[in-house]
Order: structure tokens, then sequence, then C-alpha cells
């Protein structure tokens, strides 16, 4: 794999940061007149999610990681490991949970959803941003109200708990908004 | 290349509003009786600074080749016109210093540099005050002038000492501030680690909405600044922030020849451990000095900078017509 020099940082740009691979989200150069560069760097570490801060000397490089996002068809879930499949070459790939994380609470047999590959094993998921998933509980709701103030919880056949309007019944078929979880709309069969 | 990249990243208002500020610190200067002047871009000799990198090319005089450099400051020939007895005069020119470009750097840039006949670094620094000022006025209102002791200001943001290097009392700091990384990056250095912490947990507080100079810097941080008289750990020197950004430099300058060719040693020979290209010393402005240079102050300011902060520009590029990746 390739090096990259904190000159090379850009935003999107994967390298291996403490063992783990880490997407760059912004890098600053920071130069005192009369002192040391450095680059203040923001990364997200692509395992945890989690966003750091951190300080290079200026020249200092990374090991490029090798990651990649490719669009994947969900595919079953057979207790202990996800499966997914690369439409055009019908190419399979298992993941387990820790990978799949929260994204496992919007993910339906065949839906589209971006698998993140590190080394050629998949590392996390993001989920389109709307899926539509069916009501498989909620409470029965006020007849005629159609405000959608105050709402109800109302569990889909995924597992995931979002949200609805009173109105909204056990059986419909709604749209979600994967990146805040809320509830968009009721979508007509 | 895109088929955009024609085009310029500064729009028109800003460029009108570059045209007003050096109207307005051509005609400060000039009301005091400051003279302006203009010396080369390329120099046969360059500065030591082992922080800055230079640009070089070839002076093609048939049958003669020569290594110019484009200066990364107006300083060496400017103190020679002093010591030649030209007076007090001020510079806006273009600098250049290569391996700097980010949201605050374009490798060329416009610097003002002026000097002072006669000025400490306190008249200096109200000097300063003054031309940003006015400079300000038809930009933006700054709050009261805050001017505060660098041992002092580092004291305040981090509890350190910046004048007794501890490694492990550093380190103990830079560990609690979320800051690891410095342990590897500074190890035992004691300016490293100056520049580090100053930049990472002192810098972004300075001079919010107003004109903040700090001053009094450690010895062990200037290279071409005069040692304070009354304590030789620190240094005559001042640097000028507005909402955090750094904005300038300036010295009670170094008259003393020997002294200077000595600071010009060490870099060289820390230019040859560290790899970095090699430097002579530039030998006219060695003789200037030996020559005498008067007593006087100095400061450089970059321009591009001070419009941003003067506009609230994100980044430099608005500022400039052309940075360097459409130049």
């Amino acid at each position: 794999m390739a090096t990259f020099s904190t000159n090379e940082f850009k935003a999107g740009l994967k390298v291996m940061l403490d063992g783990d691979p880490a997407a760059i989200i912004e890098n600053e150069f920071v130069k005192p007149g009369k002192g040391q560069a450095f680059n203040r760097v923001k990364i997200r570490n692509l395992k945890t999610g989690r966003v750091i801060e951190r300080t290079f000397k200026s020249g200092e490089s990374l090991e490029g990681a090798d990651v990649v996002d490719i669009e994947m068809q969900y595919l079953y879930n057979d207790g202990q490991f996800r499966h997914f499949m690369v439409p055009d070459t019908f190419e399979q790939y298992q993941a387990d949970e820790k990978a799949v994380g929260d994204a496992g609470l919007w993910l339906k047999d065949q839906d589209m959803c971006t698998v993140t590959l590190w080394n050629d094993v998949p590392l996390s998921m993001t989920p389109a941003n709307f899926v539509e998933l069916a009501i498989t509980e909620t409470d029965p709701g006020v007849r005629g109200d159609t405000s959608g103030g105050g709402g109800k919880p109302a569990v889909l056949e995924t597992g995931a708990v979002v949200r609805v309007p009173l109105f909204v019944q056990t059986g419909e078929v709604i749209k979600v908004d994967t990146r805040t979880g809320e509830y968009v709309s009721r979508v007509k069969e | 290349m895109t088929p955009d990249d024609w085009r310029p990243t500064g729009s028109l208002e800003h460029l009108r509003q570059r045209a007003r500020m050096l109207a307005a610190i051509r005609r400060f200067f000039d009301e005091s009786n400051v003279l302006e002047v203009e010396t080369p871009l390329l120099c046969h000799g360059i500065g030591t600074d082992p922080q800055l990198a230079f640009f070089s090319t070839e002076f093609c005089f048939h049958p003669n080749r020569q290594m110019l450099y484009l200066q990364t400051s107006p300083e060496f020939s400017m103190k020679r016109l002093l010591a030649a007895g030209y007076g007090s005069f001020y510079q806006i020119c273009k600098a250049f210093r290569n391996g700097e470009s980010g949201r605050f750097h374009n490798p060329e840039f416009t610097l003002l540099e002026w000097y002072r006949v006669g000025f400490d670094l306190f008249q200096l620094m109200a000097e300063i005050d003054r031309l940003i000022q006015v400079v300000a006025k038809p930009f933006r209102t700054l709050q009261q002038t805050h001017t505060v002791h660098y041992q002092e200001i580092f004291r305040n943001y981090t509890g350190l000492d910046p004048l007794t290097f501890s490694a492990s009392v550093y380190r103990g700091f830079a560990e609690r501030a979320g800051l690891p990384e410095a342990v590897s990056i500074c190890e035992n250095d004691h300016a490293l680690w100056l520049d580090f912490l100053f930049s990472h947990c002192v810098q972004p507080h300075l001079g919010e909405d107003h004109l903040s100079m700090v001053y009094g810097f450690p010895a062990c941080q200037s290279s071409l600044a005069r040692l304070n008289a009354d304590n030789p750990a620190i240094t005559d020197r001042v640097e000028i922030f507005i909402d955090g950004v750094e904005l300038g430099n300036g010295f009670y300058e170094l008259c003393n020849a020997d002294e200077q060719e000595a600071r010009f040693d060490k870099e060289i020979e820390f230019r040859a451990c560290n790899g970095l290209p090699p430097v002579d010393k530039d030998r006219r402005f060695l003789r200037a000095l030996e020559s005498g240079l008067p007593d006087c102050s100095g400061m450089a300011i970059g321009l591009d900078r001070l419009l941003m902060v003067m506009t609230g520009a994100e980044s430099i590029e608005q500022v400039l017509a052309f940075p360097v990746d459409r130049a």
C-alpha cells in the first residue's frame, strides 16, 4: 500500500492510524511564522466510528488503508452472520454484528446498502438514507388525528423502534430517514 | 486542471478591499514620514532559518550561471539600507516560502515590512497598534488592544513555565490536554515543545475581536531578535494576533554582527544535521552589520491574512486573485 504525506491528507483519504483504518475528515496546516510546521488533522476511526484530532509534524506520512465502499444487496441473516452480494459480480460477503452495527436496524432482505471493506473484509455498513419498512406493532391510534403532534413508538419489521404519528397503524409501511432514525411519511401500497 | 480554473478565487469586492487596505497603509506611513522602498525579490543570499524553506532559481548570464533565491522576507536587504544610513522606511512586497500551503498559507504572499530607527520594542508596538486601528476602521470595530508577556499568557493557558523546560512536566501537561502525540513529536526539544503548545493551546485564544500583542519570547525562539537587557532568557520580540490568527512578527533588532554570525552558524549546522538544503551565510548582510546597524526596531505583517481577518474570509484563497493552485 502507498504511503501518504501530510500534504496529501485530503478529506476522504483512508489511512492506517494506530493499527486501525481511518478516514481523514479535515486537515489544517499550522505553522508559526518562526517555528515548526504541523498538520492538525481530524480523522475518523473506521472501526469504532470515533472522530479524534491528531497533530502530525508536517512531512510525516501514514500508510494508506485498503478501504473501499461497495454497493451491495442484503441477502439474509443466518443468526451469526449477515450475508451481502455485489449485484454485478454475484460475489458474496458475510459480516458479523460488530461490522453491521446499528445499520442492522434498517436492513431488510433485498435492500441495497453500502458495505465498507477493509482488506476485502466487511468493516462497517451504511444503509440507504431512506428505507421503507412495515410496522409490526404499535398502539392503536386515535382516529382522525392528522396533526402528527405527540406521536407514539412503533416497532418495525427489522426490530427498529421509531416515533410515528398517532394515525399510523400496525401493518402499514412507512418511510424512515436512517441518518436521524426519524419517520418521514406513510408509503401508499 | 478544470474548465473553470482560469477564474479568480478572490471576489472583486475582496480585491477592492485589498486596494483600499494598501492605500490606507501607504497613507499611514507617508503621514509618519516613513519612506517606501523596494529591494530585490531575487537575492544572492537567503536566510539560514531551518523553519523556512526557499525557492531557488538560476541567473543565466552567458557564460556565467549564478544561483539566486526568491526572498523569504526583505529583512536582509532592508537592514543593508539601514546600515547605509537611509533612515526609517517600509516596503510592501511579495515574499516566498516553499512548502507552505493551506487555509492560512500561500507559498507566495504579500508582506508589509518596516523599520524604525531609534525605536525600541515598546515604541514599535505602539505604532503597530495605531496602524492596525487605522487599517481596521473601514472594516470592523476592534475592542481594546491587549498586550501580554509570553511567559504570562503561556502560563495562563498551560500552567507551564515556558522559560524552564522539564520534559516530564511538559509531557504530563500534553497528556492531560489530550495531545499525547506531542511527546513523540517534540521529544526533548524545548523550542519545538513551545511551538507545539503555543500553537495548539494558546494561540487559538488570542485576539478575539481585538488586537493581541505578545512580547518577550523565550530566547530559544528567535534568531534575529535582541536578548532582553534585563533578562537574557527572553528576547525583545513581538507577535500580533487577531481572532487567533498570527499576523506578524517584530523585533528590537539584533545589531551585533558576531552574535548574528554565531546564530547563522548554529542554524547552518542544524540544517546539515537534519538533511535540509545547505545555505551560505549572507556575507553582504553580515558586512552591513559589521559596518554598523543603527538602533532600530522592525516589523513584518502578512497582508493577505490581515485582509482575511478584516473581511472575515475563511480561507486565504478568498483574498487572493489566484492562489498557487491557479497561478
